[in-house]
């Protein structure tokens, strides 16, 4: 029977076209009196309502009226200048396209160096590293807790020697590497600039980001030690040292993507992740250290998720708040201190186990959306990253979406293309507008340390995120493969990524050796210097930088700051 | 009058990313079980000693790193031992197809993978209840 109905449906759109009464309306109220209200009466919305994924409302259509606002020079400006919404460099992608910049880590130093290579080879511009779960919560190897996961999820790095087989051959002054660390970051990025400084690298030519926001391990990723004030307190030790020691190294990357990936809307994202940012700047002014000596190194990075639109959105709000919090909150003077420059990644949770496939389509979207609103460097997930750490062929596939982009479908060769649609400038100043009020609520109530111990923001996650899991289950929110359109006989993956079953008895073998050779009164003596400057509040990055020339190990580093702060136990908030 | 399931959820190991074991704790709750979350960084002992002092029914395991048949083989051994009682053992995260026998047969009942409707588990252990 429907099929039969189909011409008869055509032929009426057809008749209609050319109906010659169709009227031109002066204004949006008009065409919706007239013109939309007669098609709706044929032809009804498809759903009551529409929202972006983060629930804010989207009319049916947006016009100059939704702009009236906003002031196309104040708030939309020029690339390059104060407020940045069109982007932090006046030439963005026409000189330097956004850096491709793939996470990589597993197994031992080795093994991931060999990963680094194979990413370099196929036109990867930049590094970034994954440790594994001991590494990251400061316990090395050889701890119990730490046995069943080394080399799991990310390189197992224990001491200095073995970064330097994570680094080797890899010149740190041409390509920048990224480290994914933060309740330990403070030991990673002494070992870091130990390595960089073995190379030979001039200390203004070391280049390199490390992502040391720990703020988001409380709300979000959970891979914390210490109680969050002693935490940001260490943050702050590496931002003075590194300002000093490494003027061109970023020693925290404020992240949005965790937040986003516990389940947050975009709006919470901006919010909190802008507020961390704001709590380091903040806390080095409270120290004494100028806002300008500090922010310009202070980088961000966000999650793009489906929400096509609204992503893109989300990184013109994050430079336009961000250049107001740090000229006019903060009184940053140094016009690089009001920059919101940004490592984007595209969504991990949006990846399904099912039809992996689809999550080509997917990856390759977000990451246009991430180009369109102006990133500088992107990591593209690979279609297999939902269940295992990617195998080279799904990597392969991934980078070379980015080098699609770059190179066919001409998105790099225009600035901020987007600027001036209703829906795009409309939609911007909304996310700003509720991303500020919620941080002005965070901020009323103490601050982010506050608000954290509180559990207000984990509340607010969770909130959300069970919110999205019931619109899922009700099928009001859609993912292709999983709640629609399921293969019902499928066979979920294939090729499994397998880790070297010797590799976690040699790196435990490596670290008990160094502890064995070293020299133990050197080693000693410098965890004691640790202790020391931990207790009476100075900068402890000098101290650990020696303890790590003396091979003191990750864990036996950590260990001092936890008899010195303590360990932190959470609220529990679901 | 039958008293509610007790469920403890749990995160065994150094994995933070609790997103899947808050929804489904959350979805338990309000189901009307009586819930226990652990919070993350559980050791197999941890989390043994909270299903006994709980007098739990359900242990509900998330891990999403890898390390699932380390933690099967050590926590559904221990209970065998030391549990009085069945404890309906289920697990949930990023598994591949081929360990889920193997986690099975150190006695893990049920696994759920990603994508799984809350409505469903919820479901087997009612089910399991009704059985019971």
């Amino acid at each position: 029977m429907a099929a039969t109905r189909m011409p008869n449906a055509v032929l009426q759109a057809d008749q209609d076209q050319s109906d010659p009464v169709s009227p031109q309306s002066t204004d949006r109220a008009a065409w919706e009196r007239t013109t939309l209200a007669s098609s709706l009466d044929r032809l009804p919305r498809r759903q009551e309502s529409f929202t972006t994924l983060s629930g804010l409302p989207i009319a049916d259509l947006y016009t100059p009226d939704d702009v009236k606002g906003i002031d196309p020079l104040k708030d939309i400006g020029f690339p390059g200048e104060y407020p940045y919404t069109r982007g932090v460099h006046a030439t963005m992608h026409r000189a330097r396209p956004w850096t491709i910049r793939q996470v990589a880590g597993f197994g031992t130093a080795e093994d991931t160096n060999g990963r680094y290579k194979y990413l370099l080879d196929h036109g990867e511009t930049g590094l970034s590293t994954d440790f594994d779960l001991p590494t990251l919560l400061g316990r090395d190897s050889d701890h119990p807790m730490g046995l069943p996961e080394i080399g799991r999820i990310g390189v197992a790095v224990d001491t200095l020697e073995d970064v330097r087989r994570l680094m080797a051959d890899i010149p740190l002054d041409q390509v920048s590497t990224s480290y994914t660390i933060n309740a330990s970051a403070f030991v990673l990025i002494g070992m870091y600039e130990a390595v960089a400084k073995d190379q030979g690298v001039a200390d203004n030519l070391i280049t390199g980001t490390c992502q040391n926001d720990i703020l988001k391990e409380y709300t979000a990723q959970n891979e914390y030690i210490y109680p969050p004030r002693d935490a940001v307190r260490l943050v702050v030790d590496t931002m003075e040292y590194a300002a000093k020691t490494m003027p061109r190294y970023n020693p925290v990357s404020v992240s949005g993507y965790h937040i986003r990936e516990a389940g947050a809307t975009a709006v919470q994202e901006l919010a909190f992740t802008l507020g961390a940012g704001h709590c380091y700047v903040t806390e080095a002014m409270k120290r004494g250290i100028p806002a300008d000596q500090v922010a310009p190194r202070v980088s961000f990075f966000w999650d793009i998720h489906n929400d096509f639109f609204e992503e893109i959105c989300k990184l013109r709000a994050a430079r336009r708040l961000w250049a107001r919090m740090m000229r006019d909150w903060v009184g940053a003077r140094d016009p690089r201190s009001w920059l919101m420059r940004a490592h984007s990644q595209t969504a991990g949770v949006s990846l399904t186990a099912q039809q992996p496939d689809n999550n080509i389509a997917r990856t390759a979207i977000q990451a246009l959306a991430a180009i369109l609103g102006g990133t500088q460097s992107l990591h593209t997930n690979s279609k297999d990253e939902a269940y295992q750490i990617p195998s080279e062929g799904a990597i392969k596939i991934a980078v070379r979406t980015q080098q699609i982009l770059a190179l066919e479908n001409r998105v790099a060769d225009i600035i901020d293309p987007l600027a001036g649609s209703y829906y795009v400038e409309n939609l911007t100043t909304r996310l700003e507008e509720e991303a500020e009020a919620l941080l002005r609520q965070v901020l009323d109530r103490g601050g982010m340390v506050e608000s954290i111990e509180d559990g207000f923001i984990q509340r607010q996650i969770a909130d959300s995120s069970a919110a999205y899991q019931q619109a899922l289950d009700e099928k009001r929110e859609f993912m292709v493969g999983v709640n629609v359109h399921v293969d019902e006989d499928e066979e979920l993956p294939f090729e499994h990524f397998e880790l070297d079953p010797g590799m976690a008895e040699r790196q435990i073998k490596r670290t008990q050796s160094i502890r064995r050779m070293r020299n133990q009164a050197e080693t000693a003596a410098a965890l004691k210097e640790v202790r020391a400057a931990a207790v009476n509040k100075e900068n402890t990055m000098p101290a650990v930088s020696r303890a790590i020339r003396a091979d003191a190990t990750v864990g036996e580093i950590c260990d001092v700051m936890r008899e010195v702060y303590g360990e932190y136990s959470p609220p529990l908030v679901y | 009058m039958k008293r509610p399931l007790r469920v403890v959820v749990a995160k065994p190991g150094l994995d933070g990313h609790d997103r899947g074991a808050k929804i489904i704790a959350r979805a338990f709750r309000d189901a009307g079980f009586e819930v226990i979350y652990t919070g993350i960084f559980q050791t197999s002992e941890m989390i043994v000693r909270t299903v006994l002092e709980e007098d739990a029914d359900i242990l509900g395991l998330s891990i999403l790193s890898g390390s699932h048949m380390h933690f099967a083989e050590e926590i559904c051994g221990a209970l065998r031992e030391q549990a009085a009682r069945e404890v309906l053992v289920i697990m949930g995260g990023i598994l591949p197809p081929r360990d889920i026998p193997k986690v099975k047969e150190a006695g893990v009942a049920e696994v759920f993978g990603p994508g799984t409707p809350t409505a469903r588990i919820v479901e087997y252990v009612r089910e399991w209840q009704g059985a019971a």
